[in-house]
């Protein structure tokens, strides 16, 4: 079966007055039609710069050096972007990661779903409040007549998430990319809203794809995992694999310096060293080489890309053996 | 263990107007507890219950409504806030707050921000002696001391957390309330700054307050915890233990909500926000209609906090001591023993599998002088 969302060794830059960041290099990934996929990784590891790229939202200095992304078999890239701009939004949506800063602080919530409606729906004033209306009893907000003309800063943190979650939700897409949705909310908060995405994503048969820095959260809501570090992907795998015998160094410490499961505080793996400068000219082959503790000459050679089982692929010349099972 | 600090029927109420009319908010509502020295406790609870108030008051930066806070033996509730700057007591309660980055100044580098704490807060004079202060100090955190005449934007975030740290212990304080000091950093970095902060309790023999959302960091870094919702405490215990088995719904919850799968869905909260802290209905639970368990006496009787088993209290209808928690509680005090608080758990459980499988032949009566042994039949 082709994947919903598939890229293909997609390779993007930032042209800055200091120099040419190296943000992705040669990243595939693929997301089955109703799947669900995390993607994780340290802060500036590239993840949201990829769902950026994914939306054609990326920042005016970016720029696409390679790679393809295919939606549904259509090349998102291919005329400039301009068959974008009817996707996103109906075929592809986002939540952002900071929920009342995403909305706009000044027009009523309802309105504010009641836009994404008019731009891609044949819903026109009364029939438009009505749906916007449903999206927001979808997403389980009570009373959600008098929230229609509620202001951002009138809700709780958990109910502007809700209501971002509504405006994504709105024309049924099939993809939802969901940028950390749940940071800054309450660990409470923060299982009712996995939850309600979890649900409404089975419910609509939509594919998620879920940002996050939390390996616990990802292990939670996703069928399989990929790991981000530097801008390379070094590993895709199923969660549970992924967890029990993870090949990648990086991927192990990660899971090590989680505290989830930890019985003791000794037990806890820090990782050394710093991701590396992206704009550097001399940036080895493996970006992870520098902070590794398995380094070796090899290292310095092009990245292998090897398959540990089926659906489990490592980007590393000594991928770990199964030590644990 | 001497009590460093107590709070004695804490109250903060703020004045507020709804539609014109004056009302009180609810921050903190009746507080009683106490940080041995030495101990390690964590305070946690959602956003808006009150945490960030309670930290304020044990810090006196803000005044309080009722009730009383001790130090060291002595009332310090009546420091005015304007006035703790100047107070001798500001060098004994320090603070580690939540962002490194917004927490540093920004035109100061990492040695100027330690130093000013020492020329503020101690008798230390003198550029060699100061100097040598704040590489104490930055040695004790693991700050490079070629790192100590950067500025904040050039350290990374962990190194940052670090000067934050360095600042609040280079005055040798007593007592180290930590508000989130980990929420900004990335997992790799979280594990380091947590074993800094290990090492540091026992190395300086201080007392924490570690303010967190995170239970998973507070189970491994916590002696003690306290979980507050809308402004009072609903359970405490030894963390590992309220971890492992907690009582309070509230509690179930959020561990329930924590991201690896611990606990059960039964047990997370039902429908939505929070009661309002403005004016609360005295004699009703607050966590009534997010509660799982919620029943009508819920609604008109409030649940007062009180102790379930020995170091453990909840403030629930519904606790109630297991035989095992009655059985180790009678035979803790025939023997006046204690145990491994991290232990309690399964010997707890160990006596109520015994129990269960009838060899307890003659069951052990309730606390009473005259305790037999227990009888077991071969």
């Amino acid at each position: 079966m082709n994947p919903l969302l598939s890229v293909e060794n997609l390779s993007l830059e930032f042209r800055t007055r200091s120099g040419i960041v190296r943000a992705l290099e040669n990243v595939s990934l693929q997301l089955p039609e109703g799947g669900s996929l995390g993607l994780v990784g340290e802060s500036g590891s590239g993840k949201s710069v990829l769902s950026f790229a994914v939306l054609g939202i990326q920042d005016a200095a970016a720029k696409i050096t390679g790679g393809a992304i295919r939606f549904a078999g259509n090349d998102l890239l291919a005329d400039g972007g301009s068959a974008m701009k009817n996707m996103r939004g109906r075929e592809l949506a986002m939540i952002f990661q900071n929920p009342r800063v995403a909305l706009n602080p000044i027009r009523q919530v309802g309105q504010q779903i009641e836009d994404v409606l008019l731009r891609h729906t044949a819903l026109r004033g009364a029939a438009a409040r009505a749906r916007a209306i449903e999206c927001l009893s979808d997403v389980r907000i009570p009373d959600p007549e008098r929230r229609y003309t509620a202001y951002p800063f009138e809700l709780s943190g958990g109910m502007c998430q809700r209501v971002m979650i509504a405006i994504a939700l709105a024309c049924k897409p099939r993809l939802l990319i969901a940028d950390e949705p749940t940071t800054g909310l309450d660990v409470t908060t923060q299982a009712a809203i996995m939850r309600l995405i979890r649900d409404l994503g089975r419910e609509k048969g939509m594919a998620t794809l879920l940002i996050t820095h939390d390996l616990g959260l990802a292990r939670d809501f996703c069928d399989n995992i990929a790991v981000m570090h530097a801008g390379h992907i070094v590993e895709v795998g199923a969660t549970e694999t992924l967890f029990r015998v993870p090949a990648h160094p990086y991927t192990a410490q990660l899971v090590r310096a989680t505290p989830v499961g930890q019985e003791r505080l000794e037990a806890l793996a820090s990782i050394p060293g710093n991701l590396p400068d992206l704009r550097r000219s001399d940036l080895p082959p493996c970006r992870f080489s520098e902070r590794c503790e398995l380094r070796s000459a090899t290292c310095a050679t092009p990245l292998p890309t090897l398959t540990a089982s089926a659906g489990h692929v490592v980007a590393c010349h000594h991928p770990q053996a199964r030590t644990s099972s | 263990m001497s009590q460093l600090l107590e709070a004695i029927d804490l109250v903060k109420r703020f004045p507020v107007r709804v539609k014109g009319r004056k009302k009180l908010l609810h921050a903190v509502d009746g507080l009683n507890f106490h940080i041995d020295a030495g101990e390690t406790v964590g305070l946690v609870g959602e956003s808006g219950c009150g945490k960030s108030t309670l930290v304020r008051l044990l810090t006196r930066t803000l005044d309080i409504t009722d009730g009383h806070v001790r130090f060291r033996g002595q009332g310090i509730g009546l420091i005015a806030a304007r006035a703790m700057a100047d107070h001798p007591l500001r060098r004994e309660i320090q603070m580690v707050f939540q962002d490194p980055t917004d927490s540093l100044n920004p035109r100061y580098t990492a040695r100027q921000t330690i130093a000013e704490a020492v020329c503020l807060l101690t008798d230390t004079r003198g550029t060699a002696a100061i100097d040598s202060a704040v590489e104490e100090a930055a040695a004790h955190v693991g700050l490079p001391p070629e790192l100590l005449d950067r500025y904040p934007h050039q350290l990374s975030g962990g190194q940052k957390a670090r000067v934050g740290i360095a600042r609040a212990i280079v005055v040798k304080p007593r007592l180290l309330v930590l508000d989130e000091p980990t929420a900004a950093l990335d997992v790799s970095v979280q594990a380091v700054i947590l074993q800094l902060l290990d090492r540091l309790k026992r190395e300086m023999n201080m007392s924490f307050l570690f303010v967190s959302h995170d239970l998973n960091v507070v189970r491994l870094l916590c002696d003690r915890v306290m979980v507050m919702y809308l402004g009072q405490i609903v359970e405490t215990g030894p963390a590992r233990e309220v971890f492992a088995r907690p009582l309070h719904p509230y509690t179930r919850a959020l561990i329930a909500s924590l991201p690896g799968g611990h606990g059960n869905d039964a047990d997370l909260l039902v429908g939505g926000d929070p009661q309002s802290p403005i004016d609360p209905d005295a004699h009703r639970c607050r966590l009534f209609g997010r509660c799982p368990r919620g029943a009508e006496r819920c609604e008109t009787q409030f649940p007062p906090l009180r102790e379930i088993s020995r170091g453990r209290s909840a403030a629930c209808h519904f606790v109630a001591p297991t035989e095992g928690d009655v059985y180790v509680d009678a035979a803790l005090a025939l023997h006046q023993i204690d145990v491994d608080p991290a232990r309690r758990a399964t010997v707890a459980t160990e006596f109520e599998r015994l129990a269960s499988m009838a060899t307890l032949v003659q069951a052990v009566p309730l606390p009473d002088d005259s305790l037999p042994a227990p009888q077991y039949r071969p």
